[in-house]
């Protein structure tokens, strides 16, 4: 007689554990060569240091095993170990720059690492369920157009290598851009998984592509026109595509219409190109880009490619396998410590460290796309996948940035770049993927009821007007799928 | 909405391997030529880190060697010679690269050049720190000094070689300066130090003996004119000239007058040995009129006149214009016009005639050893660069050099129990001010260990009263000295 006996399902908090003491002691080693390298010894506060970082992240662990036993058990020692690896170039850069403690960056850094942590330990507390966020999708629309417009306003706005996206509050910079993110993924999750329906609707067709009747391109258009304001008033490449990227990319999952992503993409590139046209800084970012080592380009006062080119000197003399933590000079190229980090570890690291660090990246991402997979509600499949692809898209833009495959844009890389508004940011976006991944892991017996205003969300359930509707969205079990899920047959 | 989520994660997926795929162009493919930019300042940085070998002279005393410091560059370059080498060693400067041997040798000092391939290797096998190799000069410190002091503070240059080897025994410009200020890790300091060599108006940073601008060759001119007439086969140093006070020079209403002002013997006639003894311009201009300026340019360049020598230093060609009209020949048979030398050409003029005729290639280094084992990779064998003439006219010439410091215009070159062959010259630069006195001579002249050239510049403080075998024939006597040891 064969018996199916369901297993109770991993949790993975013994894995999370495990792989962060790895996370960790991969940061006191970096940090260890880094002194043995400069001073020949090791650093005096390294104990110290890498506990503290250490009981940090225990923290947050163990906040997951008592309010998210269920979350994804890779996404922390991920994030983790970006992290630490930033932390110590960063303190690498100290080193080479001379800075005295008072004055180090890292000091600066690890603070916010610190908050960093706390406040995805928050989100994690605060936030028993996810969904109650689809309740603020136009205060979260407020919140977030009003922190991408902060840097435009007189005396709090501060123009720095010029771009205009960060404020200053008395001696403190702060890039709301990256908290903007957050709340823009938050509202167009929200906003689109009630708006699916009308905007899923099919009008003429044209060169094989069902393409979106007219009256519905309102959306498109005012996030097109809001990312066109933020490339033209604030001079930021980068959060312009990343905006428009993340809206047109939820707009194609909500509505599951290849159309939308023509109409987005056609939308940019002509917006791009009729901005390369009219503005002098994007020209010149796009020269730099095409032509770094032209000697007019490279010595031009203006919109020079000198910190490009020195950062692509950096990587190749990095090579294969790196010159070693300590042993380099990326503090050669100008704001080693953020902008370029990207270059400071392929020069130290070499090929091979950057890939690692590229590689972690993308698990971090498609891992929060597995959770945007399994999760049951559309808002949350919508905020996990947001979350994740914005993400992706950073670091796209910012090592495609430094490596030439695209114009050099002012982001920095999440986790690993001196800043204290990106690794608040990020810790947040991890602390929600936690969170969707854990109610996207959970076992339907421990399912926790809906919300108690779930009338809204009940109009997120798939519809008759989906035309393809999803067994996972409808019926809430478990993903076959799940390798989490194992059915032994004895 | 899985089906267009797992599609995004395909989308990341691209995005992810784009980067992946520039890194390796930037990083692999592409580096190479990253690397070689001209704006790429790493590969110095790179080279700052080892531990440079030392530059020797003598028994082992170092000129530029490598302390370890605690700062970022790790090592300093320190140059315990002062001023006296600074045009030999160059300096190694953070912020403006190398100069001198520091450069020309910089291969070699930091331990990257393919001649130490091998022991590269055993390096990384042993894991032990990529060191340079120590280069021995041929510079004699004992003759250096000498030449040092004897020059004193006039501007000019020294350059004193073994006719036999062409190995370089000293070589001093003046003024010189402090290459440790030069080479130190204070880039506003750096800075300010080059800055103020920069603008001196002496031009302390130029290398007079090899480089810089050229001189006036003046009347040490007159032995490429008599070896070129001897090897001619028309004269001998019998054949006599005519010396009167003033040579008429063809096609113009313009003289060559003699620098004493008389004419230079009886009846207006003189042989050719006198001529040279007592610097006689009529003659040496009439003898240029009928050899013609081919002539003598072919025999200046048998000397190394055009030729750009690596000692590994770079020597700046000296020149001889060959397509002088007819009174130009005159003025350039005596060194005038338009010939332009270098003190080392000079100098190889003079060992070239020591040498029985061969002009061997003048070389700086004597060894080079790796910092490891000490043992030598690489030891210059003596080379000859040209046969400038045959042993005989060589002897001849000989034979008219030790006239002139017996009883002519060199008889301050003169060393006791010694037979010291010399010229002297006395190079008139008309308005831009006093001449430059010359004196270039070799001893002992029956077995020549030593060949030396002395400029001194703009008259060495004496005005219009200075001449070669005034002002220069004592200093290239005291160098002869040191090295004769008497």
């Amino acid at each position: 007689m064969a018996v199916v006996t369901p297993i109770t399902p991993r949790t993975g908090r013994n894995v999370e554990a495990v792989l962060l003491a790895v996370a960790v002691g991969l940061a006191m080693g970096a940090w260890a060569l880094v002194g043995l390298a400069v001073d020949g010894k090791l650093p005096a506060g390294m104990l110290g240091y890498g506990g503290g970082f250490g009981l940090l992240v225990l923290c947050l662990h163990l906040v997951l095993r008592w309010r998210a036993p269920y979350a994804d058990p890779t996404l922390l020692p991920m994030a983790t170990a970006i992290n630490g690896i930033g932390l110590v170039v960063i303190h690498r850069l100290d080193l080479a720059e001379g800075r005295s403690f008072s004055e180090s960056l890292a000091s600066r850094q690890i603070i916010w690492t610190a908050l960093g942590i706390a406040a995805a330990i928050l989100v994690v507390v605060l936030l028993r369920d996810h969904r109650v966020l689809s309740r603020y999708t136009y205060v979260a629309m407020v919140a977030g157009l009003t922190l991408l417009l902060l840097p435009l306003f007189p005396i709090i706005g501060k123009n720095i290598n010029g771009a205009r996206i960060w404020i200053g509050l008395g001696p403190l910079s702060f890039q709301p851009g990256e908290i903007a993110k957050i709340a823009l993924a938050i509202f167009f999750a929200g906003y689109l998984v009630t708006a699916r329906d009308s905007l899923s609707l099919v009008g003429r067709k044209f060169l094989f592509i069902q393409f979106p009747r007219g009256r519905d391109l309102g959306p498109i258009l005012v996030a097109w026109a809001a990312s066109l304001g933020v490339l033209v008033f604030e001079r930021d490449l980068g959060t312009s595509l990343l905006f428009f990227g993340l809206f047109v990319a939820l707009l194609y999952v909500a509505t599951e219409r290849t159309s939308w992503v023509v109409v987005g993409v056609a939308l940019f590139i002509g917006g791009a190109f009729t901005a390369w046209t009219l503005f002098g800084h994007v020209q010149a970012r796009v020269d730099a880009w095409l032509h770094p080592l032209d000697p007019d380009v490279y010595n031009r006062a203006f919109g020079s490619s000198q910190q490009l080119v020195q950062g692509l000197f950096g990587m190749a003399s990095g090579g294969l396998l790196g010159t070693g933590l300590g042993e380099g000079r990326p503090d050669i190229v100008p704001y080693a410590e953020s902008d370029f980090i990207v270059a400071s570890i392929g020069e130290e690291l070499g090929l091979t460290g950057l890939f690692a660090l590229l590689i972690l990246y993308g698990l971090i991402v498609e891992r929060g796309m597995r959770t945007a997979i399994g999760v049951r509600d559309g808002f949350g499949k919508l905020l996990a996948g947001g979350l994740s692809f914005s993400m992706a898209l950073q670091c796209f833009v910012v090592a495609g940035g430094v490596t030439r495959v695209i114009p050099l844009t002012g982001l920095t890389m999440p986790f690993l770049a001196y800043g204290g508004s990106s690794l608040l940011s990020n810790w947040m976006i991890i602390g929600l993927l936690l969170r969707i991944s854990d109610s996207a892991r959970r076992p339907p017996a421990e399912q926790p009821p809906a919300p108690p205003s779930s009338d809204d969300l009940t109009t997120s359930m798939p519809a008759a007007a989906d035309d393809e509707p999803e067994l996972d969205d409808a019926v809430p079990a478990p993903d076959p799928s799940d390798d989490e899920t194992v059915v032994v047959q004895p | 909405m899985n089906g267009p989520l797992r599609r995004l994660a395909g989308v990341v997926a691209i995005l992810f391997a784009s980067l992946l795929a520039s890194t390796t162009w930037v990083q692999f493919v592409d580096a190479d030529s990253l690397d070689k930019q001209p704006t790429n300042s790493r590969t110095l940085y790179k080279e700052f880190g080892r531990e440079r070998g030392p530059l020797l002279v003598g028994n082992s005393t170092p000129i530029a060697q490598s302390v370890p410091v605690d700062d970022q560059y790790k090592f300093l370059r320190k140059y315990p010679g002062n001023q006296m080498y600074s045009h030999i060693t160059g300096f190694y400067s953070v912020v403006y690269g190398p100069t001198g041997m520091e450069r020309a040798a910089g291969d070699l000092l930091s331990g990257t050049s393919d001649q130490l391939f091998y022991r590269r290797i055993g390096d990384l096998l042993t894991g032990e720190e990529p060191k340079g190799a120590s280069i021995e000069l041929t510079i004699d410190p004992k003759v250096q000094s000498a030449a040092w002091k004897a020059l004193g503070d006039r501007r000019g240059a020294v350059v004193a070689l073994d006719p036999k080897t062409g190995a370089v025994l000293a070589m001093v410009s003046k003024p010189a300066f402090d290459p440790n200020q030069l080479a130190g890790h204070n880039r506003a300091e750096v800075a300010a130090a080059r800055k103020k060599l920069l603008a001196d108006p002496t031009r302390p940073l130029e290398d007079r003996a090899i480089a810089s601008r050229l001189y006036p060759p003046g009347s040490v001119f007159k032995l490429v004119t008599a070896a070129a007439a001897l090897s001619s086969g028309r004269y001998n140093p019998q054949s006599v000239l005519p010396g009167p006070a003033e040579l008429d020079l063809p096609q113009t209403s313009v003289t060559l007058p003699n620098y004493s002002g008389g004419a230079c013997g009886a009846n207006d006639k003189i042989t050719l040995t006198d001529a040279l003894r007592i610097s006689c311009n009529t003659a040496f201009g009439y003898l240029g009129l009928q050899l013609g300026p081919a002539t003598i340019a072919e025999q200046a360049q048998k000397f190394g006149f055009g030729q750009k020598l690596r000692i590994p230093l770079d020597v700046t060609p000296s020149t001889f214009p060959a397509d002088a009209n007819a009174p130009s020949t005159a003025q350039a048979a005596i060194g005038q016009y338009n010939d332009r030398v270098t003190p080392m050409q000079v100098a190889m003029v003079a060992a070239g005639i020591a040498n029985g005729g061969d002009v061997m290639r003048p070389n700086l280094i004597k060894a080079v050893r790796s910092a490891q084992d000490l043992k030598i990779i690489d030891e210059p064998q003596p080379e000859r660069l040209s046969e400038a003439v045959s042993p005989e006219v060589a002897n001849q010439l000989k034979g008219m050099m030790l006239e002139v410091v017996r009883n002519g215009t060199g008889t301050r070159a003169q060393i006791p129990g010694v037979e010291v062959a010399g010229k002297s010259g006395t190079a008139q630069q008309g308005a831009a001010g006093p001449p430059h006195a010359w004196f270039t001579a070799f001893a002992p002249a029956n077995d020549p260990q030593v060949a030396v050239a002395v400029v001194i510049e703009d008259g060495g403080g004496l005005g219009d009263a200075a001449s070669g075998g005034r002002l220069a024939a004592p200093v290239a006597q005291k160098v002869m000295r040191a090295v004769l040891d008497k």
